[in-house]
């Protein structure tokens, strides 16, 4: 019974094995982004990003086809160029870089759309923003799991400097601290996880597997160690979980993915051990001091 | 109070001592507006100088420029010190206290000229993190989160990054800005024992009394130097008014500035 129900699946299929590790690979980079993305009050960052890809993932689709480094490639560089327009932007123009963000990725968005129906169809449209989980290729399982691996590493190195800055920038700037190059690389990280995980969640898909494990991660600690932690889990756990629903009840997988995410979340809102709605509504008696 | 003697001491010394950082006709400007103004001169090394003056007068865009942490439009500042040796305390409002950090990860920032992005905290840098937290009055709150500190416990807990930093040069924006007088007080004896120990402080402030009480130099500026010296020469009412008249004239339209 438990062996139909969580295992059958993914003995005897491979591609339920492929999806699950692209989404396991995925749970250990987005979830430590994510977190920072909340923690930078950059949340809707990721889901501008993640439009900003279209138009190169287009341009790469146009030149070569369905092939994912050409679509990668051009995703990045959309994504890369949009996000340095903004910054820029930002600094030059009265602009703040929400607003600055707002207008290009629009742009990218309008013009993605436009490219994809010179020549695709629909379809192809809608495998670019929602992924196809159950046909994750070989070279984007390598991508994916590469990306994840670079994503850590990178982390790892910038991770002090991304808290300071984010804390207390003007003591950063005056320690010497490489805030904004710290903040770049960040940006570029976001950017690779989203182009990496363009195949097999799709664009708007990975951005949910960024921020709803961090987003209820939030809701559980307030040390940073643990809210990485918590969010890799949640995502992870959304991930088997998204897949074994999406088996069973032939439902598609990518949302199922990212609907177990939200379950999760929502979850957290109502019961988060640090600022759910439950302990609001069940106030206990004041301490004495 | 034993620290008053010191300054006795130390003043004339520092008369006498050459200047830690120079100003050489320092103008910063945000969008051609200078906030700073052709403002030239020294801090001598060992001297403890308030900063003074009306809202808007440049206190904490001079010490950010100082800090490194703002360009100057024109003119320059001269180190005699490693720009290193620089330490620096943000106004309370520009740090984001809602951070989830606990007490001693906010401290151990201060030990970033020796670990730097990368390295890793030593047990002794850890200990003179605990040393800190002691000595500021917040022993036993070191795991506790900073966003449950009252504001008074948030800049005591600033106060311990600033000694763990143990730089040459410190530079305080506003330190007892909404903190209570007790607060106020005990970060003050932290300011006098750094000054004892031949650090250079300086501190913008707007309580006045306080200056004449603890700071043996002013500067006072109306974002152009309006008196430099010995507190009590520069406090007079003949300064102040004239740095509040320089004030009222802001908000006029400025022609270009041909100085």
């Amino acid at each position: 019974m438990l062996y139909d129900l969580l295992l059958q699946p993914l003995l005897d299929f491979a591609f339920m094995r492929r999806a699950l590790v692209a989404c396991l690979a995925l749970s250990v980079s987005a979830g430590p982004i994510g977190v920072f993305l909340v923690l930078r009050r950059m949340s809707l960052m990721g889901d501008a990003m993640s439009h900003a890809i279209l138009p190169g993932a287009a341009i790469g689709f146009l030149l070569a086809g369905l092939s994912l480094w050409a679509m990668s490639l051009g995703g990045l560089a959309a994504a890369l160029l949009v996000a340095l327009l903004a910054g820029g932007m930002s600094r030059l123009t009265p602009l703040k870089e929400d607003a600055a963000l707002a207008g290009f990725y629009l742009i990218s968005l309008a013009l993605g759309v436009l490219l994809v129906s010179l020549k695709g169809s629909n379809v192809d449209l809608l495998h670019i923003l929602f992924g196809t989980l159950l046909a994750v290729s070989d070279d984007a399982l390598l991508l994916i799991a590469g990306t994840a691996s670079l994503t850590v590493v990178v982390l790892a190195a910038i991770y002090r400097t991304l808290i300071a800055e984010c804390f207390d920038p003007a003591f950063l700037r005056a320690v010497g601290g490489r805030g904004g190059l710290a903040h770049v690389l960040f940006l570029a990280l976001v950017v690779v996880n989203m182009v990496a995980a363009m195949q097999a969640l799709g664009t708007l898909m990975a951005v949910g597997l960024m921020m709803l494990p961090a987003a209820a991660a939030r809701l559980w600690t307030i040390s940073i160690g643990r809210m990485i932690a918590v969010a890799v889990l949640v995502a992870a756990s959304s991930s088997v979980i998204g897949l074994l629903v999406s088996y069973h009840a032939d439902l598609p997988s990518g949302p199922s993915v990212i609907l177990a995410a939200g379950g999760v979340y929502l979850v957290s809102i109502l019961a988060g051990a640090n600022g759910g709605l439950l302990r609001r509504l069940l106030p206990q008696r004041h301490l004495e001091h | 109070m034993a620290h008053r003697h010191h300054h006795l001491v130390q003043e004339t010394r520092a008369s006498a001592s050459p200047a830690i950082v120079r100003l050489n006709d320092v103008t910063i400007a945000y969008d051609r507006h200078p906030v700073v103004h052709h403002l030239s001169g020294g801090f001598a090394a060992g001297s403890l100088t308030a900063l003074i003056g009306p809202n808007g007068a440049g206190k904490s865009t001079l010490l950010k420029a100082i800090a490194g942490v703002l360009p100057v439009s024109s003119g320059s500042i001269d180190f005699a010190i490693d720009r290193r040796q620089v330490a620096y305390l943000p106004q309370v409002v520009d740090v984001d206290r809602s951070f989830p950090l606990r007490v001693v990860d906010v401290v151990d920032l201060g030990h970033w000229r020796k670990a730097g992005a990368t390295r890793r905290i030593g047990a002794d840098d850890r200990a003179a993190s605990y040393a800190a937290i002691a000595a500021v009055g917040l022993k036993g709150l070191e795991a506790q989160p900073i966003g449950k500190l009252s504001v008074g416990q948030f800049q005591r807990v600033l106060f311990a990054r600033l000694m763990v930093q143990e730089a040459a040069l410190i530079l305080l924006d506003e330190p007892f800005n909404a903190v209570d007088q007790k607060t106020s007080a005990d970060l003050m004896r932290i300011v006098c024992d750094w000054h004892a120990g031949g650090r250079t402080v300086i501190a913008a402030l707007h309580d006045l009394e306080h200056v004449k009480r603890d700071f043996p130099e002013a500067l006072l500026m109306a974002r152009e130097k309006v008196a430099w010296g010995p507190s009590a020469e520069v406090l007079t009412d003949a300064n102040l008014e004239r740095a509040r008249q320089l004030a009222a004239n802001w908000t006029d339209p400025a022609a270009v500035c041909e100085r």
